[in-house]
């Protein structure tokens, strides 16, 4: 067994302990309650860390598969979530085509261009010749009527759903000096250290947040978020022996990769309000849909890909 | 030979679920009912041909199996494929809507609820392809709900087909498809024809989601 899968299934039976902790603790919480228990708070928190264990499974298995395993696990991602997103945006028949193009060839490629490796391609096929591409297509059905919002609309769902979720994948194909085939753990640690810095924000959030950053949009606070950052660089410190980073640098790369992610997911609540939805879909019990579940590691991902490529490549 | 006419009308039922789900993850809303097989006429707004698969497919196994969509002849006789889809697969009443045939699509509606079946019926008659969200309603659920007042007229909402599959493409799109029951209603005492439709309508189109249809 090499050094990386060794890594891996450490990680994933150290997820598990703590789900197990989880799951635990929500057991004996419901035992408390009684036989007629109506605690719909406690519910959701059981739904979710439900929805979390085969989450852990999923990734955990797509990892050790390596590199094919986690780029069908994101490109179906990808596709749910394309799904969500174009479910709610505005579109006339006339884009019936170019979103056609969207679902079954543009998502597709982004993902064979970054199973080849080809950064050069993969990091521009979406900004430069989809958005420019997919307006053409729509245009020439002559239908004039809501076309920016129909194509600004459309460009948004790919960008947030293709672009940035196909950066999490990408990360696999760096190669840094001495990190060789490792750079799939790299993955674990964005989404871990993403993921458990939104848990504690919301922690700290509800224990002493006050001052809230978007009033009418989200019960987010500055007090939750500086707390879930810090504790992001505290976790990825921990991690850092599954980086190239060194300690220090894996702290600040944890705590950036956390801080764009939760304005991201700011971002994804304005959008939600906007569109009237409390949640993206139904597909996921207790969190309720991909984009929902992906959330701040979307926003998270290119920003850590890019940083990772500009600093240690 | 029929059991495997009814084996293969099994299997390709079950592709059909499949599919839908896959493509546009369809899932039911219970708002006004609950999902228990009990005797009902789904109502359903009609904007595609995939709106009576949708349906189908949401509904638990022990439901599917007693639901009959009422469907016109002329479509589903039209080839082989259709022919064993359409009765075997959907197990449809079909009905000739012509004026000509002395066999009455209501007597064979009354049939099929007298048997026990539920329906699935589209009671604007045609499948709407203007920009008001329902035409006006035929007078067959009207019929219905007096000759058999005891069943429960659910209106149930499929949104979003017309954007997955409208008239003229050939590539659906994979967007997500909600299905919506409402609150059964009936034929009030003395309720004429025209009140009972519209208020029938308004019902249907109060379950679709705001903006989008």
């Amino acid at each position: 067994m090499s050094a990386t899968t060794n890594d891996i299934l450490l990680l994933a039976f150290g997820s598990f302990g703590i789900l197990v902790a989880l799951t635990f603790l929500g057991e004996v919480l419901r035992a408390r309650e009684g036989a007629n228990f109506d605690n719909p708070v406690l519910d959701t928190y059981m739904t979710r860390v439900q929805s979390w264990w085969g989450m852990v499974a999923f990734v955990g298995i797509a990892l050790l598969l390596g590199k094919a395993g986690v780029m069908t696990l994101f490109a179906f991602a990808s596709f749910a979530a394309l799904r969500e997103f174009l479910t709610l945006t505005a579109k006339a028949q006339a884009d019936h085509i170019s979103l056609a193009l969207a679902f079954f060839v543009v998502l597709p490629l982004q993902y064979i261009f970054v199973a080849l490796e080809w950064s050069g391609l993969y990091t521009v096929f979406i900004p430069i010749y989809a958005f420019l591409l997919l307006p053409i297509v729509s245009a020439l059905r002559g239908n004039s009527e809501r076309f920016l919002m129909r194509v600004a609309e459309t460009q948004w769902a790919l960008m947030i759903t293709v672009f940035c979720v196909s950066h999490v994948p990408a990360l696999v194909t760096l190669e840094i000096d001495g990190y060789a085939d490792r750079s799939v753990l790299l993955i674990a640690f964005l989404v871990m250290v993403v993921q458990f810095g939104d848990l504690l924000e919301y922690f700290f959030g509800r224990r002493i947040g006050k001052r809230r950053i978007a009033p009418g949009l989200s019960p987010k606070t500055w007090e939750g978020m500086v707390c879930g950052v810090v504790s992001a660089a505290l976790i990825g410190g921990l991690l850092s022996w599954i980086t190239p980073f060194g300690t220090l640098g894996a702290m600040l790369m944890a705590a950036i990769a956390s801080l764009v992610g939760m304005f991201g997911s700011l971002v994804f609540a304005a959008i939600k309000r906007d569109r009237g939805v409390k949640d993206w879909s139904h597909l996921i019990p207790g969190q309720g849909g991909f984009v929902d579940q992906l959330d701040s590691v979307i926003f998270a991902a290119p920003v850590f890909y890019q940083l990772t490529h500009y600093f240690y490549f | 030979m029929s059991f495997i006419r009814q084996f293969a009308a099994r299997i390709v039922g079950q592709s059909i679920r499949i599919f839908a789900r896959a493509i546009t993850a369809v899932r039911a809303d219970w708002q006004g009912i609950e999902p228990v097989p009990r005797q009902r006429v789904y109502y359903s707004n009609h904007t595609s041909n995939a709106d009576m698969p949708m349906i189908w497919s949401v509904l638990p196994p022990a439901m599917r199996r007693t639901v009959r969509p009422v469907a016109a002849a002329d479509y589903w006789l039209k080839n082989k494929v259709r022919a064993f889809v359409g009765p075997e697969v959907f197990n449809c009443v079909l009905v000739d809507r012509r004026p000509e045939v002395k066999d009455k699509p209501m007597d064979k509606i009354i049939a099929a609820l007298d048997e026990g079946s539920s329906l699935i019926i589209f009671p604007e008659g045609n499948r709407n392809m203007t920009d008001d969200p329902l035409l006006p309603f035929k007078a067959g659920l009207y019929n219905m709900g007096v000759a058999r007042p005891e069943v429960d007229l659910v209106p149930t909402w499929v949104a979003n087909l017309n954007t997955i599959m409208p008239k003229g493409e050939v590539i659906p799109l994979p967007l997500i498809c909600t299905v919506t029951f409402g609150e059964p209603i009936h034929v009030k005492e003395g309720e004429s024809k025209d009140d009972f439709l519209k208020r029938a309508s308004d019902a249907l189109v109060a379950l679709a989601p705001e903006g989008r249809g």
